[in-house]
């Protein structure tokens, strides 16, 4: 039985290959987090799984009356424009928190057990996509009320989702190396996502940004993010090939940085959390 | 014994606790003291070059004194603490009993509990499925199953958490005095399964403050002492030793 060890601490070969294979591994553990995190979200409210239904909704209800009152943007259909830019948006920076806290949460039992440690991230970002699954729901709803067409290029958005929960992904990875080594990370990547909210065109158009900052536009990765899943279904045509180069690119990078300094970070995490 | 017959291998294994000399808990206190130079840690040598062997169908026990580095020991094997020198290789599948029911989650029943603790042990879940009820008959608790874990006694949480890892017969069992858990009658049939394992197959690494359980079942003892191996042998010589 000698000839390869089933485990070897001084096992040559990347880290970075290394955690996938565990993760095909724990894929059992991975499908149960996925689902136990909704059921135990779930299981007090009264309403259960509508919440998920209804929150998107509701938010964009305060949130679009609050602006169409200001604001009196030109845009035809704009409760549909906010709903797609929201539902894109709530992903990101509910996978991207929840990767965070349930790392922490999870710490507990890196202590004590041997588990991959990209599970926790990898099953916020599955957790994330039920939800957005279940978010389109009332947006076809709202389509239908308001005479929103529903456009062919609906096939386009599981592209789109795709590159979002690879972008998100690589920054959860990212966010949660550093937030097991320094305390107040969580509370810091709130703050900068709701400052990132705001600086991107999610509830307004981005024209009515003055032209010399049209080129901000470009630099932030989740602009060209959410044009890929917004001017699909709004829209109703497929985004330029720039805008898919550049969010390509950004997924790419982020998921191969995020994946690269969680894994070489990952043997030090049971020590620290 | 042929090297054939080797399950664990320990050469030179180190292992360092990192401890910042003040807690630094914000990134920018860290950059403050990043820019002055000013990042002292206090290293702390758990374990230092242990080297040691346990072969197939071994039964070896750990003693030592709080704080010796057993359960460090432990943990270096069931992977959880990478070494920070040294090499560790396994033959064979781990079933570690550190703490029993690592990640039991208190909102949900016995039963979803069952698969969620299976499933972070490594086995998947049509496995599980096919053996829960013997799991659940072994652990005794066919009553309580259904129910949420948090109206559980710590006596059942033990029970239901041995009786998911020590369902299949592991290559390797990693035993943190945990065979002291449960009222008597479930003490007396966790120790019967661990010994129906024994020459089966299946290698042991027992730590334990009892003494005399250690002698009752280890074919050999290493003491550890502040992180180093004092010595290995048969029970009765390092026991002797042990206790003068
Ligand atoms: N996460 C940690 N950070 C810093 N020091 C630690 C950590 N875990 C353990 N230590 C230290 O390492 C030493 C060995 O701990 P270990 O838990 O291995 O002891 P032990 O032999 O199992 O003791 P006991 O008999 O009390 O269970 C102790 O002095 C402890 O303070
Ligand atoms: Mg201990």
């Amino acid at each position: 039985m000698n000839s390869t060890p089933t485990y070897d601490s001084a096992a040559r070969g990347a880290p970075f290959l290394r955690e996938l294979v565990e993760l095909a591994r724990f894929r059992d553990l991975l499908g149960l987090l996925v689902n136990n995190i909704n059921k135990t979200r779930y299981r007090r409210s009264a309403l259960g799984v509508l919440w998920t239904l209804l929150n998107p909704l509701l938010n964009m209800a305060v949130l679009t009356f609050a602006f169409s009152q200001i604001f009196k943007f030109d845009l035809p259909h704009y409760p549909v424009y906010v709903l797609t830019g929201l539902i894109a948006w709530n992903f990101f920076s509910q996978t991207t928190t929840y990767a965070m806290n349930t790392l922490i949460w999870g710490g507990s039992l890196l202590r004590r057990i041997y588990l991959p440690r990209s599970i926790f991230a990898v099953s916020s970002i599955g957790n994330g996509l039920v939800n957005l699954g279940l978010s389109l729901i009332p947006l076809v709803i709202l389509m239908l009320l308001l005479g929103h067409p529903l456009y062919a290029t609906w096939w386009f958005l599981p592209i789109a989702v795709l590159l979002w929960a690879m972008f998100a992904l690589g920054v959860a990875l990212f966010m949660s190396a550093l937030a097991v080594f320094f305390a107040d990370v969580v509370e810091m990547w709130g703050v900068a996502i709701q400052a990132w909210f705001f600086l991107t065109p999610v509830m307004y158009p981005k024209e009515i940004l003055p032209e010399r900052f049209i080129w901000y536009m470009n630099v932030n990765p989740a602009h060209n993010l959410l044009e890929l899943f917004r001017v699909p279904l709004y829209l109703g045509h497929v985004p330029g090939p720039n805008t898919i180069a550049a969010a390509v690119a950004e997924a790419v990078v982020a998921l191969l940085v995020g994946w690269w300094v969680f894994t070489s970070k990952s043997n030090e995490i049971a020590y620290r959390v | 014994m042929t090297d054939n017959d080797l399950v664990i291998s320990l050469a030179d294994v180190s292992v360092r606790y990192r401890v910042p000399h003040e807690r630094i808990p914000t990134i920018k206190e860290y950059a403050i003291r990043w820019l002055r130079r000013r990042i002292r840690y206090q290293d702390f040598w758990a374990l230092r070059s242990v080297s040691l062997e346990v072969h197939r169908n071994e039964v070896l026990g750990i003693i030592g004194a709080n704080g010796a580095g057993k359960s460090t020991l432990l943990k270096v094997v069931a992977r959880v603490l990478q070494p920070t020198s040294g090499r560790v290789r396994l033959w064979g599948r781990v079933a570690p009993l550190l703490e029993l029911g690592a990640g039991f989650d208190p909102e949900l029943t016995g039963r979803e509990n069952i698969f969620l603790n299976g499933t972070i042990l490594g086995f998947c879940r049509n496995d599980i499925a096919g053996r829960i009820d013997r799991i659940v008959e072994f652990a005794g608790l066919e009553e309580f199953i259904d129910a949420p874990l948090r109206t559980y006694s710590s006596g059942m949480y033990a029970r239901l958490g041995f009786a998911v890892a020590t369902d299949i017969r592991p290559e390797i069992l990693i035993i943190d005095e945990i065979l002291s858990v449960g009222d008597a009658a479930f003490q007396e049939k966790s120790f019967d399964r661990v010994r129906s394992f024994l020459g089966d197959g299946t290698t042991v690494l027992l730590v334990s403050h009892s003494l005399d359980q250690i002698a009752r079942l280890c074919q050999r003892v290493a003491w550890l002492q502040h992180g180093e191996l004092v010595t290995v042998g048969p029970p009765d010589e390092v026991i002797a030793r042990y206790r003068a």
